[in-house]
C-alpha cells in the first residue's frame, strides 16, 4: 500500500516538476522578443559613396500656426535641480526661432537607400544630463554607434530609454560617475528617453542604419551630405507636431534645398 | 565563562535601554493632530516591552550566573507548575489585549471616521519616482482622468480636459502645500506600482496601491516644510522618491495655489 | 500500528558512491545534503548582505574588486541603486528559503527526526531524495538569476506585484531575473510539500513502541508542527507564484489592475489586484516566519534541558505553545498589510490576533527560564548558542508588540524597525538554533566532536556582533528610515541615520569574518575532531542510544521500545543523573 502511494506521489511530483520547467522553458521567447535579431554590424558589403558623385540636401523646417506658450518646468520638485537654475526653465518641445523656424526636428532619409549598408562611425555621440535637462534634446546615431551618456549634475539620474524596437534598459547614474556607453542594434525613429526621478526630462534618440540624418538647430536648418544619387523619401519628425515627408530626386553632385512646414496641432 | 556571559547579557540589556532612551535618535517632532496619540501609544507599549525585556534578560543572566554546574546541591527535579503557567498566560493575555485595545482608538479615528465635510481635498498619485499632487481648483471637484492621456511631461495623471470639472485642476510634482489647522482629505492613488505615502512628521503612512483609491485624512498643526518619503519598495529610485509637504498659513496657501494654476 | 510493517520496509544499505552519497535514500545522508546546501546558501546570502551594506555605509565609494565580478552593477563607478536592490532581494530570498527553511527543518529534521521517534528511516525515502534534489534545482535556478542579463530582480523577497509582474519596464532585473526567481520559488514550494508530507507521515506512523505523542522530544514536536505549516502554506505561495508567472508571460491579469501607466507606457492588463498577491504571499509568508523559528525553539528546548541537567519546564505547556503559535500563525498575515489598503476594520481584528501570539511566546520564554532555574548548567558551546537563542528570541520577539498594533505600526511599518525585529527573531535567533543544533548533533552525524574553544570564540563574537548589527536598527526605524533605501542621504530628516549605517556595516563585516571560525571548526572537526562516544552529552533522546555515526538503518534492525519521557534529567533515585528514553523502566520506591 505504502509503496504504491509513494510511487504515485513520485509520479505526480515529476509531472508537476515538468510543468514548472515548462514554465521556465517558455522563458527564451521573452528574451528573443526583447533581443534584437539584427546585429549592429552591417550584414553585406559596406557601401562607399563616391565623393565625386555625392549630393547634398539642405533645407529648413518652419512652423505654421499660433506660437504656443512655452511650458515652464517646475524644478522645485527636486531642490538640487532647482538650485542649478537662476532663470525659469522651459520645456524644449516646440522651440521656435525668431523667423518661426523650428528647432529639434529630426530630418532623415526614410526610403530610397535600398539595402545599401554603411560603416558604423567610430566617433561617439554625447548625451549629457545637465541642470536636470538632457543636452542636446535630440540626437541621431547609426545602428551600433556608441552613445556616450554623461551626468554633469550633482544628483542621481536614471536614464531610461523606452524603445519599441530595441531592448529596454534603465540605469542609475550617480553624480561624478564615469559615463555610460551604449549602442542601439536596431533602427528606430524615435526612441524616447526618460529619467524617472525627474519626469520632466525627456530626450529623443533616432537610430538609423545609414548616416543621412540631421537635427535642426538655431536656424531651423539642416544639411545632409554625401548622399549617393537617387530618389529618396525624406521625413521631418517632431515630437509634438508629428511627421511629414517629401520625395526628392538627387542627381550626381546635386545640391538641393527642400523646406518643410509643420502645422500646429489643432 | 558563566559570569562573563551573564554580564554580557546585562550589557546587551543596557544597550537596548540606551537605544530606546531617545538620546541617540527619536521620532521627528510631530505636527499632526493625531500624532501625539500615536506617540503616547508607542510610549505605553515601550513601558510594557521594557519591563518584559529587562525582566527576561536579567533573569536569563542571573540564572546563567547562579546555576553553574559547579554550584552546590542537585538540579531541581521538576516538570513545571501548571498554575504558574496559567497565571503567566492570563497576565500576558490581559496586558497585551488591553494594550492593543488602547491603541485602536487613534486608528479608528484615522480610518473608520470620514474626513469632515469641509476638508481640503487633495489627490496624491504615486509614480516611479515622484509624487503627483492634484488640487481640484475652485469648483472643489476633481476632473475625470484617463490613463491613455497620461504624459509625464504635461499631464502626469491623465486629466481629461473635456470634462468641465477638470479645467481648473492643478497638478504639482512633489510639492504638496496644505493649509495649517485644517482637515485635509487625501485621496491616494498609484499609477504604476505600489508606493507608500509616508510623512514622518505627520506620523502618517499609507500605501498607494494601483487599482485602489484610498481616502485618508489628517490635520497639520504647525507650518513649515516637511519631507514626504516613499515607504514601499517601488524600483531603483525608491530611496529618492521624495516630496515636500509645505504646511502654510491660509493666505500663503491660496497664493501658492494661484501661482501653480497659472502654468 | 506501524511496527508490523517495519521488517519488509527496511531498504538495504547501498554500496555504490552515487546511490550512497548522491541519490541516497537514507534520511541521514539527505539531512546532511540539505545541511551543506544551506551552508553554501548562508555564506552566499551573507556575502550579498555585505555587498549591499557597503553601499549603505559609503554610497559614493568605488569598489573595483566587486566591479570586476559584477561589471553591470558598478557602471559609472559607485554601486548602482538597482544593483543594491538586486543584492538585497537575493539576500532575503536565499536566507529565507534556502537557509532558514532548509537547514533547521529539512537538514536537522531529516537527520534527527526519524531517529528520535525510533524509525529506521522516513516514511517515503524516495520522496525524501526527490525533495532534496528538487530543492537543489530550485537553488540553481535562483542563483542563475544573479547572472542573467539585467541582473537579479529588484523587487525584494516579497516580490510585490505589480513591480514583480510588469517585466523589464518596471526596472532592471524585472525581466528574466524576476522570471527565474518565480520559477525557483515555485520549484522550492514543491520540494517543501514533499518534505512536509514525509515529516507528518513519519511522525504519525513510524514511532517506536512506547513513543507516545507526549513522549516525543520537543524537537520532534516543532518539526512536526513546522511540517504542517509548510503543508498548508507553501501551496498558497505556489499558486501565487504560478499566477504571477502567468501574468508575466501568459498575458493574464491576476495582480495587474486596469489603467496602469509605467514610464508613459500604457499597460494592457485589466482586472487584477495587487492586494491579492499580498494576501497570497503573506498567507504563506507569516507561517513561513514560524517555519524558520519553530525548529530553533525545539532545538533550544532540547539543549537547555540537556545542559541544565533538568527536565524541560512545563513540557505540556511547551507542546501546546508550539501548536498555538503554529495555529495563530495562520490568522495574522494581515498585520503585514495594515497600511496596504486593507479594510481598517479587519486590521483591528488582525491586530488583536497578532498580539495573542505574545501569549504562547511568553509561555515559551518563561519555561526556558524555568528550565535553567535550579539547574546545573554545563556551558558547552551548544548550550551557549541555546542561551543566545533565548536572549535573541526575547529581544527580537518583544518588538513585535509595537508592530502588531495598528496605530504604532503607522510610523514604524516598512522602516528599519521591522528589519531589526525580524532579523533578530527569524534571522539570527533561528541561526543560533542552527549553530546550537550543529554543535550538538555534529558528534552524532560525523562521529567526531567539534572543537569547543573555536565554538566558544565563535559564539562570543557572533552574539556580540548580531546584537550590534540589529539592535540599532530599531532606533533607525524610530527615526523613520524606510527599509530598502539604497542610501540614507537623500532626506534631511534622516541626517542622524548615516552614522548608524557605518557602524552597522562595520559590525556586519566583523560578524561575517567571525563566521569563518565556524567554517574552519566545522571542516577541521570533520577530519581531525576528537572521536565522539555514543552519548557525549549524556543526553536522553533516542539518537544518543545508538552509535555515532549511526548505522544505515539507525537501530541495527532492533527498533527500541520507549519507556520514558524525553527529558528525564536529575531523576531522584535513578542510577545516573539522566534516564534515557529507551532505558528499562525505573524501579523506584515511590513508583
Amino acid at each position: 500500500m505504502k509503496r504504491r502511494l509513494e510511487l504515485w506521489l513520485a509520479i505526480s511530483v515529476f509531472v508537476l516538476l515538468l510543468a514548472a520547467c515548462g514554465g521556465g522553458g517558455e522563458q527564451p521567447t521573452e528574451t528573443t522578443e526583447s533581443k534584437p535579431t539584427e546585429s549592429g554590424a552591417p550584414a553585406g558589403p559596406v557601401t562607399t559613396v563616391d565623393p565625386a558623385t555625392a549630393a547634398t540636401l539642405t533645407g529648413k523646417v518652419s512652423f505654421d500656426g499660433e506660437k504656443p506658450k512655452p511650458r515652464q518646468i517646475r524644478m522645485d520638485a527636486e531642490a538640487s535641480c532647482a538650485s542649478l537654475h537662476k532663470e525659469p526653465v522651459y520645456a524644449e518641445e516646440v522651440v521656435l526661432n525668431d523667423d518661426k523656424t523650428l528647432q529639434h526636428v529630426f530630418v532623415y532619409v526614410k526610403e530610397g537607400l535600398g539595402d545599401k549598408t554603411f560603416a558604423t562611425p567610430s566617433e561617439t555621440v554625447v548625451l549629457d544630463q545637465k541642470g536636470c535637462v538632457y543636452t542636446p534634446h535630440m540626437i541621431g546615431v547609426q545602428v551600433g554607434q556608441t552613445v556616450k551618456i554623461l551626468n554633469s549634475d550633482p544628483t542621481t539620474h536614471n536614464i531610461h530609454p523606452v524603445p519599441a524596437n530595441n531592448r529596454e534598459w534603465n540605469t542609475s547614474m550617480s553624480p561624478g560617475g564615469s559615463p555610460l556607453e551604449r549602442t542601439f542594434p536596431r533602427e528606430e525613429v524615435m526612441i524616447p528617453v526618460k529619467c524617472n526621478v525627474h519626469p520632466w526630462m525627456k530626450s529623443y534618440i533616432g537610430v538609423l542604419k545609414h548616416p543621412f540624418f540631421a537635427v535642426t538647430g538655431k536656424g531651423g536648418t539642416f544639411e545632409i551630405k554625401g548622399l549617393p544619387p537617387g530618389e529618396y523619401t525624406i521625413e521631418a519628425w517632431h515630437e509634438k507636431l508629428g511627421a511629414t515627408t517629401q520625395k526628392v530626386t538627387l542627381a550626381a553632385k546635386d545640391s538641393k534645398a527642400i523646406d518643410f512646414t509643420l502645422k500646429a496641432a489643432s | 565563562m558563566a559570569r562573563a556571559l551573564a554580564v554580557l547579557l546585562w550589557l546587551i540589556t543596557l544597550g537596548g535601554i540606551a537605544l530606546f532612551s531617545g538620546r541617540h535618535g527619536w521620532f521627528p517632532e510631530t505636527i499632526s493632530e493625531h500624532g501625539p496619540a500615536i506617540d503616547a501609544q508607542f510610549m505605553r507599549t515601550l513601558v510594557v516591552v521594557a519591563i518584559a525585556f529587562v525582566a527576561s534578560q536579567i533573569a536569563l543572566g542571573w540564572y546563567v550566573w547562579r546555576y553553574r554546574e559547579d554550584r552546590e546541591g542537585d538540579a531541581v527535579y521538576t516538570h513545571g507548575n501548571t498554575k504558574l503557567e496559567v497565571g503567566i498566560m492570563l497576565v500576558v493575555a490581559v496586558v497585551f489585549v488591553a494594550l492593543a485595545a488602547l491603541g485602536q482608538k487613534v486608528w479608528a479615528q484615522l480610518h473608520l471616521q470620514d474626513a469632515p465635510a469641509d476638508a481640503v481635498q487633495i489627490e496624491v498619485t504615486g509614480q516611479q519616482f515622484v509624487w503627483n499632487i492634484r488640487y481640484p481648483g475652485a469648483d472643489g471637484k476633481f476632473g475625470r482622468t484617463d490613463p491613455k492621456l497620461i504624459n509625464d511631461q504635461e499631464n502626469p495623471v491623465g486629466i481629461d480636459t473635456k470634462d468641465p470639472a477638470a479645467k481648473d485642476d492643478v497638478v504639482s510634482v512633489n510639492r504638496m502645500a496644505i493649509p495649517v489647522n485644517k482637515s485635509i482629505k487625501v485621496t491616494l492613488r498609484a499609477k504604476d506600482v505600489t508606493h507608500s505615502f509616508f510623512v514622518p512628521a505627520l506620523r502618517f503612512k499609507q500605501d498607494t496601491t494601483p487599482g485602489l483609491v484610498v481616502p485618508v485624512h489628517f490635520k497639520a498643526l504647525k507650518t513649515g516644510e516637511y519631507e514626504i518619503a516613499c515607504a514601499e519598495l517601488c524600483g531603483l529610485g525608491h530611496y529618492k522618491m521624495k516630496g515636500y509637504l509645505m504646511v502654510m498659513e491660509d493666505a500663503q496657501y491660496e497664493a501658492w495655489l494661484k501661482d501653480r494654476a497659472t502654468n | 500500528m506501524s511496527d508490523t510493517s517495519h521488517a519488509h520496509q527496511v531498504h538495504a544499505a547501498p554500496t555504490g558512491f552515487i546511490r550512497k552519497y548522491v541519490f541516497s535514500l537514507d534520511h541521514k545522508i539527505i539531512g546532511i545534503q540539505y545541511y551543506f546546501l544551506a551552508l553554501i546558501a548562508v555564506f552566499l546570502g551573507m556575502a550579498l548582505s555585505l555587498i549591499f551594506r557597503l553601499r549603505l555605509a559609503w554610497p559614493a565609494e568605488h569598489w573595483p574588486m566587486l566591479a570586476k565580478i559584477f561589471p553591470a552593477g558598478f557602471e559609472g563607478g559607485p554601486m548602482t541603486p538597482e544593483f543594491y536592490l538586486s543584492m538585497l532581494t537575493m539576500h532575503g530570498t536565499i536566507m529565507v528559503f534556502f537557509v532558514l527553511t532548509t537547514a533547521p527543518q529539512s537538514g536537522f529534521g531529516n537527520y534527527v527526526l526519524p531517529i528520535q521517534v525510533g524509525a529506521h528511516d522516513m516514511a517515503f525515502p524516495v520522496l525524501n531524495m526527490l525533495s532534496f534534489w528538487v530543492t537543489f534545482v530550485s537553488m540553481v535556478v535562483m542563483v542563475a538569476a544573479l547572472f542573467v542579463e539585467g541582473g537579479a530582480p529588484i523587487s525584494g523577497w516579497t516580490a510585490y506585484a505589480p513591480l514583480s509582474a510588469l517585466g523589464q519596464v518596471a526596472g532592471p532585473g524585472q525581466g528574466l531575473g524576476q522570471t527565474l526567481w518565480i520559477v525557483s520559488i515555485a520549484i522550492f514550494c514543491l520540494a517543501s510539500l514533499l518534505g512536509a508530507l514525509n515529516f507528518i507521515t513519519t511522525v504519525l506512523n513510524m514511532r517506536a513502541k512506547g513513543m507516545s505523542l507526549m513522549r516525543m522530544p520537543l524537537t520532534v514536536w516543532t518539526w512536526f508542527t513546522t511540517a504542517i505549516l509548510a503543508l498548508l502554506s507553501f501551496p498558497v505561495l505556489l499558486a501565487g507564484g504560478i499566477l504571477l508567472l502567468f501574468d508575466r508571460i501568459g498575458g493574464t491579469s491576476f495582480f495587474i489592475p486596469a489603467g496602469l501607466v509605467v514610464s508613459d507606457k500604457v499597460i494592457q492588463h485589466a482586472g487584477g489586484s495587487p492586494i491579492l498577491w499580498q494576501h497570497l504571499f503573506w498567507f504563506f509568508g507569516h507561517p513561513e516566519v514560524y517555519i524558520a523559528i519553530l525548529p530553533g525553539m525545539g532545538v533550544t528546548s532540547q539543549l537547555l534541558s540537556t545542559f541544565a541537567r533538568k527536565p524541560i519546564y512545563g513540557y505540556r505547556a511547551m507542546v501546546y505553545a508550539v501548536f498555538a503559535i503554529g495555529l495563530l500563525g495562520f490568522f495574522v498575515w494581515g498585520h503585514h498589510m495594515f497600511l496596504s489598503g486593507l479594510s481598517p476594520m479587519s486590521a483591528l481584528v488582525f491586530s488583536m490576533l497578532t498580539l495573542t501570539i505574545g501569549v504562547p511566546s511568553a509561555v515559551k520564554t518563561f519555561n526556558w527560564l524555568g528550565t535553567l532555574w535550579g539547574g546545573k548548567i554545563r556551558f558547552t558551546s551548544p548550550m551557549l548558542y541555546a542561551i543566545g537563542f533565548v536572549s535573541l528570541f526575547v529581544s527580537g520577539g518583544i518588538t513585535g508588540i509595537f508592530l502588531g498594533q495598528t496605530s504604532v505600526d503607522i510610523p514604524l511599518h516598512d522602516t528599519y524597525f521591522p528589519v531589526g525585529h525580524f532579523h533578530l527573531i527569524m534571522g539570527v535567533a533561528a541561526i543560533f538554533g542552527i549553530f546550537g543544533g550543529t554543535a550538538y548533533w555534529f558528534p552524532k552525524m560525523f562521529g567526531r566532536m567539534m572543537n569547543e574553544t573555536l565554538g566558544k570564540i565563535h559564539f562570543w563574537l557572533t552574539f556580540i556582533g548580531v546584537n550590534a548589527i540589529f539592535m540599532p536598527m530599531h532606533t533607525m526605524g524610530i527615526m523613520g528610515q524606510p527599509r530598502r533605501y539604497a542610501q540614507s542621504t537623500e532626506f534631511l530628516y534622516l541626517a542622524g541615520v548615516q552614522g548608524y549605517q557605518v557602524v552597522i556595516t562595520w559590525a556586519a563585516i566583523l560578524t561575517a569574518a567571525a563566521q569563518l571560525i565556524f567554517l574552519v571548526n566545522l571542516f577541521w572537526s570533520l577530519f581531525k575532531g576528537r572521536k565522539a562516544s555514543d552519548n557525549p552529552w549524556e543526553a536522553t533522546t533516542l539518537e544518543w542510544s545508538i552509535p555515532s555515526p549511526p548505522p544505515h538503518d539507525n537501530f541495527g534492525g532492533k527498533i527500541p521500545v520507549v519507556h520514558h519521557g524525553p527529558y528525564e534529567y536529575g531523576v531522584p533515585g535513578a542510577p545516573r543523573d539522566f534516564v534515557m528514553q529507551a532505558d528499562p523502566p525505573l524501579k523506584l520506591g515511590k513508583a
